[in-house]
């Protein structure tokens, strides 16, 4: 009976599946990819790290006296920040220059074109591995030259990646390799430079179940000790495999939502189709069919279509899949195979057969009390069961499954909690706008107007109305894109507020203190500002309070950090505070005379994490020299803003005789004249650092495009659901609408009548919609800008109306495209078919 | 008023034509009632759409008060609907998201007339249903939708009505009051009835009675009330 009952009713049917196809395969696809990304991490994992072990440091004759023990094959990388410049043109930038020994990495490769540049360019000879990247920025070829410090390399290859570095980190700090014995030729090494000293270890006869791990764990606290950062495969697959995680649980949200705008769709499609319905269940219970019977005959029907929808959308997602590790191709650490997750699908089958009978329960309860007097007569509409409990069980089952499956997804009761409710929020704001929008038109219907508007304007509120359903379901489609549209926004303008035109956007770094008064009048001569020049000192805490770190280590109440004691702090000095800061607390103290007690301020909230307080005594080894100070105030900082910020600064006539640089901050009108302004201290300071902000701002506003893209694709899905949910919700009303207008015709009513009224009731319903939709994102945006993202939210006019436009512009379009057959055919015939 | 001139039409059944009239003509003056009698499906009602300008002839002519419905196009037909012709169905035909008031206003509206709310509310006081004249259709009887899609079909004083079974799906009592109603209502206005019935008693009350049978018709009856002599003029 199911069955048979059903096969009029295929194009509607249609609809209920096409409502959560979409929502499957993006949850399957993002799945299965997720699923595939997890088992190559877990099985490309040496390649992840290259080696067996990595041990760092920021000196070189660092030990370790168990792996030295072992039979072991080891390489060494030093790597430094540093200018590169090409002679070719003339141009120079700043790179992460890596000096490598040996034949790391031991697993993987070292991905370069050509491929033999990888082992060629440490075979003897000046020879470098530039980035692609900057290769293409600067428009150098192999076989150029590059001159680093005072040596010049031929450029052997491109390096296209290597292990243990992310594509990502490399737009940042893009990497060139030279062979270790040409480092010293560079003669940037002096006493001071800030070098990591990098280890590679292969382990030749180490037992293959050998818990390196453990035994690293037993070893941390005379590493820490000894400076020396640890690294090994199970921590670098961890790590990455977190970093993805977060990803996947991101994207998992989207196809959640993507599912949820299916929800709608289902539960949309089915109320209508049983109402179409509900003469056919008064004709069967007038025949002796018991209530449970007829509801079992149309649970079966969504549970087959909701199968079979499922199945379709778990084969769709299974092909997407396949796109997806394009999509991410910039962000992958590990190649991605392409494997069937039946995990993933069998899942995904499941939860959009729940998601099918679940959304499709309310609609579907009313059945069982259809009155087989309705076979007689009409019953006045809006007589819904309120009060019957399986109703108020299926939308606790509703709110239970959406709290579970986003539990499942972030894997955190609070925030699924509070993501739920945001929904529900969401869905008793549009249901709201909804019945006031009704009310308010009932209310205060303009009279006067003419025909068409009323009609169309009365089609609001009247019997068999579509106005809590289409503004349900485009509002919170509307408002899920405009929120995502929103953020990406938000994101991308605080990286473009540091790129005002008034904000200082180049750095000078690591000038010795004879360079300093050279540069900066080179800079003025340049008909550049010297916005900020500032003095750098590095020095390390050796007691707080008298106690040391060996103390905190080996007394583990203690309140202070064995990190406060490992950390490098670049400290300056002066008197006074600048616009990034305020005082919050104590005050800053001078210091008059020599041997006056030196009282520095900290940044106050790294003060406070670490548990020092005003007036604390810290000792501090400024390069070996000892010197004693008292906390005397806390600092707020802006470290929002591009310039020089301190966590620690001292008093003036302190720290003036010790080892330091300077760093000068200067603002560059254009792209060209920063070029020749940068190459000409290259030229002639070959130790200063020169940070092109503008170049960093783009680098970042290339990665925010590669991640914004990734958003866009993901949101594809619940923007191509969203448009079936209305196309659904827009084909459903127009079986409302259409007696409607034949009856119109049959009396006289012209095309163009009806088409106005047509027109102007999808008009006014994608208005509603849209407006709510875009407030409730407007509320969404703000809450995420203000608690998430700790930023202004400053909604933009343009992408609103962009929005309103074309969510209302499309209602009307399919809402007309839809009721085109009714204007053409002639009204006899559709009168005679009794318009079901 | 109404001139049908060979008039057929034929449906397309999958592969085979399917003729359901076929070469009709007759004639209706102005302020005659009429009425088409036949069993079921012998194309009575596909008659009644072709002289209403529900639906295209595929063959022949309809001229309804000088306009030819075969030299019109969809819209052009809507206006003399709207201008000359009211219905009445068996399934009373509401808009069921209106109220009887608004329903009755409905062609009023569509001719862009003003201030009908009191021409509409006389026609509910004439149909005696002024009072229920905010009731929407569900919540009003058979017998009362059909009084109101009466109201309905006089409220734009129409030259021809058309009534389709208009007692159909009503019981007797009831029966009688609409056709009472009808009938009343049309000598008032001088309106040409056109009706089609299967019940013969109904077409007994018109002057003028056409019998059709598989798509032809067989005999074309007028009548007076007094002597109830029949005339045939033509059977095939």
């Amino acid at each position: 009976m199911a069955w048979r009952d059903s096969r009029k009713s295929k194009s509607r049917l249609l609809l209920f599946i096409s409502s959560i196809i979409l929502g499957i395969a993006a949850l399957v696809a993002i799945n299965s990819f997720g699923e595939n990304l997890k088992d190559d991490i877990n099985g490309q994992a040496k390649e992840l790290l290259g080696a067996d072990l990595e041990l760092g440091a920021n000196r070189p004759d660092f030990v370790y006296p168990f792996v030295d023990s072992l039979d072991t094959e080891v390489s060494y990388e030093n790597s430094f920040a540093s200018m590169i410049y090409f002679p070719k043109n003339q141009e120079s930038r700043l790179v992460d220059v890596r000096a490598l020994e040996g034949e790391f990495p031991y697993y993987g490769i070292m991905e370069t074109y050509p491929e033999r540049a990888a082992q060629e360019f440490r075979q003897g000879g000046p020879k470098a591995l530039v980035d692609q990247s900057v290769m293409i920025q600067y428009d150098v070829n192999i076989g150029d030259s590059v001159r680093i410090g005072r040596q010049t390399f031929v450029i052997e290859g491109q390096l296209l990646s290597s292990p243990s570095q992310s594509v990502a980190a490399t737009l940042v700090a893009p990497a060139v390799y030279i062979p270790m014995d040409y480092l010293d030729d560079t003669k940037l090494i002096l006493k001071g430079s800030r070098v990591f000293y990098r280890r590679f270890y292969k382990f030749n006869n180490l037992d293959e179940d050998y818990d390196l791990d453990a035994r690293l764990e037993k070893d941390r606290k005379s590493l820490r000790q000894a400076g020396i950062r640890a690294d090994t495969v199970e921590e670098r697959k961890d790590e990455t495999g977190q970093v993805f995680e977060n990803l996947q649980n991101f994207l998992n949200l989207v196809a959640f939502v993507a599912l949820l705008l299916g929800c709608v769709g289902v539960a949309s499609a089915v109320h209508i189709y049983i109402k179409e319905k509900i003469k056919t269940v008064a004709i069967l219970r007038c025949l002796g069919a018991r209530g449970i019977d007829t509801f079992l005959i149309y649970l079966i029907q969504i549970a087959i279509i909701g199968l079979i929808g499922s199945v379709m959308g778990a084969l769709l997602g299974t092909v997407i899949q396949t796109i997806l590790p394009k999509v991410f191709a910039d962000f992958l650490p590990v190649e991605v195979t392409l494997a069937i997750s039946w995990k993933s699908i069998l899942s995904g089958i499941l939860i959009g057969l729940i998601i099918s009978i679940l959304f499709a329960l309310n609609p579907l309860l009313g059945v069982r009390k259809a009155s087989p007097l309705l076979t007689l007569r009409n019953s006045p509409e809006g007589k819904s069961s309120v009060r019957d409990p399986l109703r108020w069980l299926v939308y606790t089952g509703m709110v239970v499954f959406v709290v579970t499956f986003a539990f499942i997804q972030i894997q955190d009761l609070v925030d699924s909690l509070l993501f739920t409710l945001f929904i529900v929020l969401a869905f008793g704001f549009l249901a709201l706008v909804a019945r006031v929008s009704m009310w308010l038109v009932k209310r205060f219907f303009p009279v006067s107007w003419n025909y068409a508007w009323r009609q169309s304007l009365a089609n609001l509120y009247r019997p068999n109305n579509q106005t809590l359903i289409l503004i349900a379901s485009i509002g919170l489609g509307t408002a899920l894109i405009t929120t995502l549209y929103f953020i990406q926004g938000l994101l991308i303008n605080q990286v473009e507020v540091t790129t005002d035109n008034d904000r200082p956007n180049m750095m000078l770094f690591d000038i010795q203190t004879y360079q300093k008064d050279q540069i900066a009048e080179y800079t003025r001569e340049s008909g550049l500002p010297v916005l900020q020049e500032v003095p750098v000192v590095t020095m390390r805490l050796q007691r707080i309070n008298g106690i040391t770190q060996t103390q905190v280590l080996t007394d583990s109440t203690n309140k202070y950090r064995n990190f406060l004691y490992n950390r490098e702090f670049r400290v300056t000095y002066r008197d006074s505070l600048i616009d990034s800061e305020t005082l919050a607390a104590g005050e800053i103290k001078k210091v008059a005379n020599q041997g006056d007690s030196v009282f520095i301020t900290m940044d106050k909230s790294f003060a406070e994490g670490q548990n020092l307080e005003l007036g604390d005594e810290l000792e501090w080894n400024v390069q070996g020299v000892p010197i004693k100070t008292y906390l005397g105030g806390f600092r707020e900082i802006d470290w929002g803003r591009v310039q020089t910020n301190f966590l620690v600064l001292f008093p003036e006539n302190v720290l003036e005789p010790a080892p330091q640089f300077h760093v000068l901050i200067t603002r560059v009108g254009s792209t060209e004249s920063g070029a020749v302004f940068q190459r000409e201290i290259v030229k002639n300071y070959p130790n200063v650092s020169v940070i092109d902000i503008g170049l960093i701002l783009n680098t970042v506003d290339d990665i925010l495009g590669k991640i914004s893209f990734v958003i866009r694709f993901m949101a594809l899905f619940s923007i191509i659901t969203g448009l079936l949910v209305l196309t659904g919700s827009v084909i459903l009303s127009k079986y409302q609408r259409i007696k409607e207008s034949i009856l119109l015709r049959t009396i006289g009513g012209s095309r163009k009548q009806i088409l106005t009224i047509n027109t102007l009731e999808y008009f006014f319903l994608g208005s509603l919609a849209s407006l709510s939709g875009i407030i409730l994102s407007l509320a969404g945006s703000w809450g995420l800008a203000y608690f998430s993202f700790d930023s202004e939210f400053v909604p933009n006019l343009i992408p609103m109306v962009a929005v309103y436009l074309s969510i209302t512009g499309l209602t009307i379009l399919i809402g007309l495209f839809n009721s085109r057959g009714i204007l053409s055919r002639p009204p006899l015939e559709v009168l005679r078919s009794e318009v079901n | 008023m109404l001139e049908v001139s060979n008039l057929t039409k034929t449906y397309k059944s999958g592969s085979k034509e399917l003729t359901v009239l076929s070469d009709i003509s007759f004639e209706i003056q102005a302020g005659d009632t009429f009425s088409i009698v036949g069993p079921s499906g012998s194309g009575k009602t596909t008659l009644l759409g072709l002289c209403a300008g529900l639906d295209r002839s595929s063959s022949g002519s309809v001229t309804l008060n000088g306009n030819r419905f075969d030299e019109m196009n969809e819209d052009q037909r809507a206006a003399v609907r709207n201008r000359y012709v009211g219905f009445v169905f068996q399934n009373f035909q509401l808009l069921p998201t209106l109220t009887a008031l608004e329903n009755v206003m409905v062609p009023m509206e569509l001719r862009g007339e003003r201030n009908i709310k009191k021409s509409a509310m006389e026609l509910l006081s004439r149909v005696g249903l002024a009072d229920r004249h905010d009731h929407y259709p569900t919540q009003l009887s058979g017998g009362e939708q059909q009084r109101i899609s009466i109201a309905r079909a006089f409220s734009n004083q129409p030259k021809i009505l058309f009534a389709d079974e208009p007692t159909g799906n009503l019981d007797e009592e009831t029966s009688d009051k609409v056709e009472k109603l009808l009938f009343d209502l049309n000598r008032e206005a001088g309106t040409t009835l056109v009706l089609v019935t299967h019940d013969l008693e109904l077409a007994a009350k018109t002057e003028r009675i056409i019998r059709i049978k598989g798509g032809q018709i067989i005999s074309d009856t007028a009548q007076t009330s007094i002597d109830q002599q029949e005339k045939v003029i033509s059977v095939e």
